[in-house]
């Protein structure tokens, strides 16, 4: 029984759950107290088996099914053993908190579940896929098992058109990955991906592929410029299903990206690396400055993921810049921080909309003006969302600090390149992911603040704590953040494997100069790094500080009104509001806003103030693409008149010019 | 070791002669400017200064001398009374906002460094790493004149845009022929005047010192 | 691990934390000085925090767990960072913990405990000093980064043992790189301590704080170890100023003998920077809170100016 019979078996037993739930006539609580930890026991065990298929060489099958003479191909190597455990780790956490909150949640639970077995099972298969036809038909079935669960609330309009946009990108990107398989294969015909890895390319049609993948995948996963869909689907979707295209999905074409770079195409250019790192920079960028003026929960979310996936982009680049260069292990570096990072963000992303979704049905509300307070009421998620907001923000000690070291540890080695030019550039590229890391902190201060802190800006009634289903899946995603902050070692000698296949190098060497405390990058003086001593330092230094001043002073407490400064009527209203919050990185970063606002005048006899914050690629690139499409297809309906004897001159007039070409 | 120690003493010249650079990009108020320019000026003398003790030419001498007179002494109080009798202190107004100013030049400094590097690597003086500064500071007094509104600045850029090019000279070829330097003083003496007289029509013209009313004097067709 | 590192880090550790408020108090008596007036003497941060100690703490009625946590683990965060800067000696026990990033990320994480802190209560205040201590910290943190990275690249590591035994056993040459990322370091220290032109530490107006706004509703202990952390802060960023730019004296671990000698030069070198944070203190006037992005700024690009010149004028072609 090897691992890749056992990933393989996953997605069928994921499949037949659902189908049998479509046709069961349970009741809505069991229906979801059933098969959803179910299927969180798949993943489970979806983890555990790729987790043995890191190491070792790669299993290879071909399945008998697909067309006659096109069978599937599926292989399990390291790179797709990675993404598999963090598809299981994660849909775990999340099919275990969604066995409570689908209980309450609306919808056809029948639907919702056959829906979601079917998008992680075409997971699955997207990242076993080996040959192009597979790849497709996965990532096809994804999409549109995402648009479904999407659009699970489809009476609202606004949630439908959310979905169609989703679809649209989606389609368009897939377009431009098969383009890319259509090019790595050379007119050869042959489809699979070991063919593709046999081919050498022309320099300048691997370019083509590149780009093609970069836009394909780029469009999945949310690059700029095609990243639009991501602010209106997720908060659209229900939230375990945000959690897991935010924490899943985005990751796959993550998977894809690096898949094609890496594994189809032998050689890289170097300019695709540059690219590929300003690409990244500018999306990191762009995304967490729309975050910070963001006032509904889930926009914030989703453009926070825009920022993340924007740093695991520059990884990318960095990686194939230096492999460009020949610096093998400074490319295993920065590839073991890219692949890190994807695995954190994947953990803690997921973690903190399964809080919003704890939130959204404990107060029915979703826009930060009127939450507040939850601190109280809900206990648990509050603490739970803590660690999940340390996480994100890039705290140490734990786990998204650790991927975000790495990254600056590998941006610190660019100088050694021989190019003057990048020498001189690219620590200036990391001080704007400096930018970046800093204002996540800012956005996830406000998120956490405005949410949980303070009073409740509007009146939220009997806001409630989380079920048991609910707190398991919380807790098992923070448990991993924990875990994965105190062990970076651990994980980046699980890594190991990857960098070899891919980059032709290990920082196994590195690693065994230190002992398993210490996180290095290449060499213990140059750099170390060890969390479980800043967690030692810091709880004692509480602990003995607490106990000290409780002995030698007293424990006194008081309670009593705030601090007004002599205003009597401070009320809730007066904390910051989500707007206020992100106000100064509204003003500074004023060019790169589109801010429609409209406010009162002094003679108003309801004063009525309101501002949007739009982003400026609608204007500038979707808006002239939809004029274009909208000119084209009114020339293209000329044809079209509803007058038979035209239509029968069109066919008369194709056979004529058919018997004319065949003679 | 005190072939190094000059070294390092240029070196830290040409650095400061970056900084005022900088800081000259990013000023608003005319006055400091002024003042900046002032310390341009001193910086250089004191350079070449330097370069004139260590390799022992006397004409570097007299090259310090003249250019503590002219750049720090006449032309910034030449400029004084200018900006006295014009009764302006203050540009608010750049073409684009400093922050972005200030990263075009970072990106300007950057362009130089690397053109610079093949050159300074084929020169034989001791100030040949300089050479990349003074293509930047040259670069950046460029931008200056590029992103102001009013006219006394726009000349202030310009001046300093000399200054970079002496200091190219110095560290590239131990000073120019004593001729060649006479002349450019006398020039550059004579344009400030030249300025200020001109400064005084557009004055009275336009009733403003906003070079944008310059674009008034175009054929109307 | 021989008992006598052990001893000296925790040693080194006693020294900084008690050291602290000290400092606190040596700078106001010197701006009290320049001021023409006499001052309430260097040892009133410590009669201070005696007082607080010994009060009822009183909290609002709905301050939450995180409110009364906060104070500890800022308290806790600022004391690691004081043991992991070589203040005294090298190559002590905890110094491999962190690099300079990871410093960088401890302070971040103290200033996050503080802000959410500040939120927590629910009125204008708190919300106001956590929405412009984020501000600033966002784009403080990039400069500081970038004048970290001018050191790290002329010793080619980001551990602050390595950068200092490198920088403090060079010929004593001036790299002019250092200078531009010692002034940025200036300035960044204003601004994340508190100190004016960016946020004045005496200040009772309500509407121009920055940092005592978040800590406007703690009282009694909390305060105290509020207070003695905001005091620690100071000290480990002037220590890491030294450490970096003026690092003669600091001991090499194992060599115990030079343990006198560093703590002479340590404490002259505060008094110094004390002196002198005074006198600038004097000479600046407290900027607007929009002002502050374009002060950051102007650090942020001496640092990248710092570490350009280092590419050219460092590094000599060969």
């Amino acid at each position: 029984m090897s691992s890749l019979h056992v990933v393989l078996g996953v997605p069928l037993f994921w499949i037949a759950t659902g189908l049998l739930g479509l046709l069961s006539k349970a009741s809505r609580e069991t229906h979801a107290r059933v098969l959803f930890p179910l299927s969180a026991l798949g993943s489970l065990l979806l983890a555990v088996g790729a987790w043995f298929g890191l190491t070792g060489e790669p299993q290879s099958a071909v399945l008998p099914l697909g067309l006659p003479d096109l069978p599937f191909h599926v292989r399990l190597d390291a790179l797709a053993a990675f993404f598999l455990v963090l598809l299981g780790g994660v849909s775990a956490g999340v099919s275990l908190y969604s066995a409570g909150y689908f209980e309450k949640a609306g919808g056809d639970i029948r639907l919702i579940c056959l829906q979601y077995q079917v998008f992680l099972a075409s997971m699955t298969v997207v990242l076993l896929a080996d040959d192009a036809y597979l790849f497709m038909v996965a990532w096809e079935t994804m999409a549109l098992a995402s648009y479904f669960l999407v659009t699970t609330d489809h009476k609202l309009a606004e949630i439908r058109s959310a979905g169609l946009l989703y679809l649209i990108v989606a389609h368009v990107g897939a377009i431009a990955i098969l383009l890319c398989f259509g090019t790595l294969q050379l007119g050869q015909w042959n489809y699979t991906f070991d063919a593709m890895r046999g081919n050498t390319l022309p320099a300048a049609w691997a370019s083509v592929a590149f780009l093609l993948a970069l836009f394909g995948f780029g469009a999945k996963a949310g690059f700029l410029p095609v990243h639009v869909w991501l602010p209106e689907a997720h908060p659209a979707a229900p939230s375990p299903v945000s959690g897991l295209m935010s924490g899943v999905m985005l990751k796959t074409a993550i998977y894809g990206l690096l898949r094609v770079s890496f594994d189809l195409l032998p050689v890289q250019a170097l300019w695709w690396g540059v690219a590929a790192l300003a690409l990244g920079l500018l999306t990191a960028l762009f995304g967490v400055m729309f975050a910070a003026v963001q006032t509904d929960m889930k926009r914030l979310l989703a453009y926070s993921s825009i920022e993340n996936i924007g740093i695991i982009l520059t990884g990318v680049g960095l990686t194939i810049l230096f492999r460009g260069y020949d610096k093998s292990v400074w490319a295993a570096l920065a590839l073991a921080a890219t692949l890190y990072h994807c695995l954190n963000h994947a953990l803690f992303k997921s973690l903190l909309f399964l809080v919003t979704g704890s939130v959204m049905h404990a107060t029915r509300h979703r826009s930060l003006g009127k939450l507040g307070g939850l601190i109280r009421p809900m206990p648990w998620v509050a603490a739970v969302a803590l660690i999940g907001t340390l996480a994100i923000a890039g705290l140490p000690p734990l786990n998204g600090f650790a991927s975000e070291w790495m990254l600056f540890q590998a941006f610190l080695l660019t100088p050694g390149l021989p190019n003057s030019y990048l020498n001189m550039l690219v620590p200036v590229a990391t001080a704007a992911l400096a930018l970046a890391v800093a204002l996540a902190g800012y956005v996830m201060v406000k998120f956490y603040g405005i949410v949980f802190l303070g009073l409740p800006r509007e009146e939220l009634g009997q806001a409630h704590d989380a079920g048991p289903w609910e707190r398991a899946g919380l807790l098992w995603l923070a448990i991993w953040c924990v875990v994965l902050g105190f062990l970076p070692v651990f994980v980046v000698s699980a890594i190991d494997p990857i960098a070899r296949m891919l980059v032709g190098a290990t920082l196994e060497a590195s690693m065994q100069k230190s002992s398993w405390l210490f996180l290095t990058a290449i060499a213990p003086e140059r750099a170390s790094y060890s969390p479980l001593l800043f967690l030692l330092g810091i709880v004692l230094t509480v602990l003995v500080t607490f106990l000290l001043v409780r002995r030698v002073y007293h424990g006194r407490v008081r309670r009593s009104a705030a601090w007004d400064c002599g205003f009597p009527r401070l009320d809730a209203r007066m904390q910051d509001s989500a707007e206020g919050f992100g106000q100064p990185i509204k003003q500074i970063f004023e060019p790169f806003f589109k801010v429609e606002r409209s406010q009162p005048s002094p003679f108003d006899a309801r004063p009525f103030y309101s501002s949007r914050i739009e982003d400026r690629f609608w204007s500038w690139l979707y808006v002239p693409v939809m004029k274009v499409a909208d000119r084209l297809s009114a020339l293209v309906g000329i044809l079209q008149h509803g007058r038979i004897h035209l239509y029968l001159i069109y066919s008369f007039v194709t056979l004529m010019v058919l018997l004319l070409l065949i003679q | 070791m005190s072939l190094s120690l000059t070294h390092q003493l240029i070196d830290l010249m040409a650095a400061l002669l970056l900084l005022i650079a900088f800081a000259m990009v990013s000023q608003r108020r005319i006055l400091r400017l002024i003042h900046l320019f002032a310390l341009q000026g001193l910086v250089l003398s004191v350079n070449t200064l330097i370069v004139a003790v260590a390799i022992n030419q006397p004409h570097l001498y007299f090259s310090a001398l003249l250019t503590l007179v002219l750049k720090v002494i006449a032309l910034p109080w030449l400029l004084h009374r200018l900006i006295d009798r014009l009764n302006i202190r203050w540009d608010v107004e750049t073409l684009i906002n400093i922050p972005t100013t200030m990263l075009v030049g970072i990106l300007l400094v950057i362009l130089s460094f690397n053109l610079a590097l093949p050159i300074s690597q084929l020169a034989g003086t001791i100030t040949r790493s300089a050479l990349g500064i003074a293509m930047a500071s040259v670069l950046l007094s460029f931008l200056m004149m590029i992103t102001r509104r009013k006219a006394v600045p726009q000349v202030i850029g310009f001046l300093a845009m000399e200054n970079g090019l002496f200091f190219a000279a110095t560290s590239a070829t131990y000073g120019m022929p004593m001729v060649v330097e006479l002349g450019i003083a006398l020039d550059v003496l004579v344009g400030a005047f030249i300025f200020g007289i001109f400064f005084f029509q557009i004055r009275e013209t336009f009733d403003s010192l906003d070079i944008h009313h310059l674009e008034k004097l175009k054929d109307k067709s | 691990m021989n008992p006598g590192f052990v001893a000296s880090q925790l040693f080194q550790t006693l020294l900084a934390v008690f050291l602290a408020p000290l400092m606190l108090g040596w700078v106001s008596q010197c701006r009290a000085w320049l001021q023409n007036r006499s001052g309430p003497g260097v040892l009133q941060p410590y009669r201070v925090l005696i007082k607080l100690f010994w009060k009822d703490a009183v909290l609002a009625h709905n301050a939450s767990w995180l409110f009364r946590l906060a104070p500890y683990v800022v308290f806790g965060c600022m004391v690691l960072a004081v043991t992991i800067v070589p203040v005294l000696a090298t190559d002590l026990p905890f110094s491999p913990a962190a690099d300079v990033i990871a410093l960088v990320g401890l302070f971040a994480l103290a200033r996050v405990f503080m802000a959410l802190a500040g939120m927590d209560v629910g009125t204008a205040f708190g919300s106001l000093g956590a929405r412009r201590e984020m501000l600033v910290a966002s784009l403080a943190e990039p400069a500081l980064l970038m004048v970290f990275f001018t050191p790290a690249l002329i010793s080619e590591s980001t551990a602050l043992n390595t950068i200092v035994e490198v920088l403090a056993h060079r010929e004593l040459t001036v790299y002019p790189s250092l200078a531009f990322a010692a002034v940025a370091f200036l300035m960044v220290l204003l601004a994340e301590n508190a100190r004016i032109p960016v946020d004045n530490p005496t200040t009772h107006l309500e509407l121009t704080m920055i940092h005592e706004a978040m800590i406007l509703e703690y009282s009694a202990r909390h305060l105290a170890l509020m207070e003695w952390a905001h005091a620690l802060k100071l000290m480990t960023y002037t220590c890491i100023g030294i450490a970096l730019f003026l690092p003669w004296g600091i001991a090499q671990a194992g060599h115990w003998e030079m343990m006198p000698v560093a703590i002479v030069a340590l404490l002259f070198k505060l008094g110094l920077a004390g002196a002198g944070l005074a006198g600038l203190e004097m000479v600046s006037a407290k900027m607007r809170i929009f002002r502050v992005p374009e002060f950051l700024g102007i650090a942020f690009l001496l640092a990248v100016l710092g570490m350009l010149t280092h590419f050219l004028l460092d590094m000599k072609a060969v």
